[in-house]
């Protein structure tokens, strides 16, 4: 197995679980099952004992393996700088060795048949993936667009996604980016059936859409997804994938003046705001700055902070494909309602976010900790539309 | 009704485990001990909880082992005849902070950095004594295994800061111990018959601690690592011994690694803490006039620019002490804690050294002073994981400063179940059999952690 090499270097410290304060739990797999198994350590541990014949795959390792959120707060915390930047590889290649064996939680298998037999995993057909665009007025792409909007399986099929999508364009076009969307010709960006050890599937998908992507004359994408960034952006390369690509953030950055918000500055009451990082716009791709440049730039929101932020936030629990498998994301104890409760003690009314995952998370969230009267999950684009006048 | 099924009527079914997975994970540590055996892994929450599982226990002499971070590193919460792992981390509150009176109760699975990140935003003028060890593990379980913090030089050991208890007996009976007893405040475990005695350093054996009240102690805005630098070793005990009586220092220790060079020799690392800015000064200046021109010359030095790594090193709270597990890229690290006088650190530093050589390993030591009256000294051995012939190295290596420590007429703390052996086949045979008789007396079914402290 890939990394196999650094597994038995772990000494099971802990710190892989923890924030920099040390004060709190900050893996969700860990946070949800709290036995010493589910952390990256004990995972660390029993992907050696599997690989040495000790301990049999069975449903529970199988949950142990694919529970894990990506999020990588192990890789960010670990003390050990010789092997940490591993962690995480090691951990989907012992889902990928699953994957092979064909030994994968049904949750996991619904997933990635889906995906593989309809190009995503809600079941839809390809030609229904430009639907959400539908009496916008987006422009399918062509080579006189400057960018292609990329928008991935949430954003086009998802309810919650779809409306973050039509959020999107409306500010691209509000802020007069040229760009367009390939509609029915967009695939899967495969960012979590890597995330799950589907390889070749992630394989397939991304040369397919690099494929289109060239057809197309495509030079510079914006994503709507922090997950289709990163794969774009880090992965795409290998198979000579080599796009300017930007989150939507950083485009909206770029081009956002204080001059956007017509009669707004000063004139209303001010609302307490918190930003949650994303984890692959944040840990990932290491850019915490950007989301909070554009939310300080909006009149009447004052940012305010969470303890856990930044490299230490604490994730949804919706990546690495929970978000579709729901391993760690149902109980008493998912990180999203801790994240939630900690978003409302900072005395923000608004939980913003950047990532169609995260904020449907996080809304689940606030309304099974019955939060609705005290917090709103806002998904940035829509907040900045928002003060934009709509 | 099924064993299991007892378990999950009492914790619900995800809070209990018999799947090989967790049996694994609970039946090792991450020291150079052989795995264990365990047959349930359970995540109690309350202490009724616990009582009800040991009065089931009980019933079917099925062993107990209550585990907190499981980071002695010396197996000594390694189940060796099955049975159940409590798992001690689900029991995670604070539930109370006096800075009146000065202490702090919490559940049993509270964690050094919970307790200290809670401290340093809820009462920003108060600490604990936090170890060297990771912040993951469990306040309660180092004050029971007799641990000690980073200001135990000042304050003493960590077991001695213990001001109440709720037990349960391996019987179930849920029990107080201290002023909370009297349905009082915790602030105190005396004056009363001394009950936390029955519970600290017994690795388990005699019930399971599910609160903890403990002291808590000024923390001072200013602290600064000053070190002196020598290669006198015999000189060790005089200057260890007049560096407590100053009695300025908050924390203290000794090191020395024979690799990198300038490593390869006696450091004395003096932590000094103070209210004020001139507070600090104070006792830098004093340290650095007890220590110069020490005993009539220049055998101790002052170290005037400290390599930035080291500094950090003991300015850090907790520090990063684990990273001596991949010393040789493997994982693994375990130590002999030896009790020393500490007129015997001179010949203990000789011997480890020769240690260390004929196992073919590079010593390296991490010493700290505890008050004024003993050393933690550490024989301390990295191993890889990945290789048998490595950790059969330490094991000997263990081993031998087991003895060694004995030899010099120290004890041995927290150690592995061999080292407990040597310590009780040395011990007055009347106190070994108090001890019997006293694990006997609380668990007549002697289901608690059998195998530790088991006196033949």
């Amino acid at each position: 197995m890939e990394h196999e090499e650094i597994l038995h270097r772990c000494f099971r410290c802990g710190f892989c679980k923890l924030p920099s304060d040390y004060g709190s739990l900050n893996c969700p797999a860990y946070l949800k099952y709290r036995f010493e198994s589910f952390s990256p350590g004990g995972r660390m541990w029993l992907i050696r004992a599997w690989l040495n014949g000790q301990v049999r795959t069975d449903p529970r390792l199988q949950e142990i393996f694919f529970s894990c959120a990506t999020c990588g707060n192990c890789v960010e915390h670990c003390i050990f700088d010789k092997f940490r930047e591993s962690i995480l590889e090691a951990f989907i290649a012992a889902k990928a060795e699953m994957v092979h064996q064909g030994t994968v939680p049904p949750p996991v298998r619904d997933y990635l048949t889906r995906l593989l037999a309809h190009g995503n995993p809600y079941k839809m057909p390809q030609k229904k993936r430009g639907q959400w665009a539908k009496e916008l007025g987006v422009p399918s792409y062509t080579t006189d667009a400057e960018y292609l909007f990329y928008v991935g399986d949430v954003g086009s099929f998802d309810g919650r996604g779809m409306e973050m999508a039509r959020s999107v364009a409306r500010l691209l076009l509000k802020l007069g980016v040229s760009f367009g969307i390939l509609g029915e010709n967009e695939g899967s960006d495969g960012n979590d059936a890597r995330a799950l050890g589907e390889i070749e599937l992630f394989e397939h998908l991304a040369k397919r859409n690099i494929e289109t992507f060239r057809q197309a004359g495509v030079e510079k994408i914006v994503t709507l997804s922090p997950h289709g960034y990163n794969a774009i952006k880090n992965d795409y390369p290998r198979w000579g994938g080599n796009f300017t690509v930007r989150h939507y953030t950083q485009l909206v950055d770029e081009i956002l003046t204080p001059d956007g918000f017509p009669g707004q500055a000063g004139s209303g009451s001010v609302r307490k705001a918190t930003f949650h990082d994303p984890c692959y716009l944040g840990r990932h791709n290491k850019d915490y700055d950007t989301p909070r440049r554009v939310l300080d730039r909006l009149p009447g929101i004052e940012r305010v902070e969470m303890p856990r932020n930044q490299g230490d936030s604490l994730c949804c629990g919706g990546g690495g494909g929970n978000f579709f498998t729901d391993l760690v994301c149902s109980g008493p104890d998912t990180s999203a309602a801790a994240r939630v409760t900690e978003a409302a003690e900072t005395g923000a009314q608004l939980l913003v976010t950047a990532c169609p995952i995260c904020t449907v998370m996080l809304e689940d969230a606030v309304k099974s900790k019955n939060l609705e009267q005290r917090l709103q999950v806002r998904e940035l684009s829509d907040l900045v539309l928002e003060c934009m006048g709509g | 009704m099924p064993f299991m099924n007892a378990l999950v009527d009492i914790v619900g079914a995800d809070r209990v485990s018999n799947d090989p997975a967790e049996l694994f994970i609970y039946s090792r540590d991450s020291g150079a001990q052989p795995p264990g055996r365990a047959d349930y892994v359970v995540l109690p929450k309350t202490a009724e909880e616990i009582s009800r599982i040991l009065v089931l226990a009980n019933r079917d002499k099925v062993p107990v082992t209550p585990v907190g971070a499981g980071l002695t590193l010396s197996g000594i919460v390694v189940p060796e005849r099955g049975g159940i792992v409590l798992d001690m981390k689900r029991m995670d509150r604070i539930l109370e902070v006096d800075e009146i009176n000065r202490y702090v109760v919490i559940e049993a699975g509270v964690s050094q950095g919970a307790l200290r990140e809670y401290l340093k935003k809820h009462h920003p003028r108060f600490q604990h004594s936090t170890p060297e060890a990771p912040p993951t593990a469990t306040v309660t379980a180092n004050a029971l295994i007799h641990g000690h913090g980073h200001i135990s030089p000042r304050y003493g050991i960590n077991s001695d800061m213990i001001a109440g208890m709720e037990v349960v007996l391996p019987t179930g009976e849920i029990t107080h111990i201290g002023a909370c007893a009297l349905g009082g405040k915790w602030f105190s475990r005396g004056p009363m018959p001394d009950l936390a005695g029955l519970f600290v350093g017994w690795y388990g054996t005699t019930g399971i601690v599910t609160k903890i009240s403990l002291k808590l102690f000024p923390k001072p805005k200013f602290r600064q690592v000053i070190v002196f630098q020598t290669d006198d070793i015999d000189l060790l005990p005089e200057a260890i011994a007049e560096i407590m009586y100053l009695d300025m220092a908050e924390d203290f220790f000794l090191i020395m690694q024979e690799k990198p060079d300038w490593m390869n020799h006696c450091f004395l690392v003096v932590i000094l803490s103070g209210h004020f800015e001139a507070e600090l000064a104070l006792k830098k200046e004093a340290y650095q006039r007890l220590l110069s021109n020490f005993k009539g010359d220049d055998r101790i030095s002052f170290v005037a620019n400290l390599h930035p790594a080291l500094e950090k090193r003991f300015l850090d709270v907790p520090p990063l002490a684990a990273l001596a597990a991949d010393f040789r890229k493997g994982g693994g690290f375990q130590y002999t804690g030896a009790i020393l006088p500490i007129d015997q650190v001179p010949a203990a530093w000789r011997r480890g050294i020769e240690i260390a050589h004929k196992h073919g390993m590079v010593c390296s030591y991490v010493h700290q002073v505890l008050l004024g009256n003993s050393i933690m000294f550490g024989f301390n051995y990295s191993f890889n994981r990945g290789d048998e012939a490595d950790i059969e190295r330490a094991r000997l290596a263990l081993a031998e400063s087991n003895r060694t420590t004995l030899e010099l007429g120290g004890m041995i703390w927290k150690g592995e179940k061999s080292a407990q052996q040597m310590v009780l086949a040395k011990m007055e045979p009347h106190t070994a059999r108090f001890i019997r008789r006293v694990q006997e007396c609380l668990d007549p079914n002697r289901i608690m952690n059998p195998g530790k402290w088991e006196v033949p």
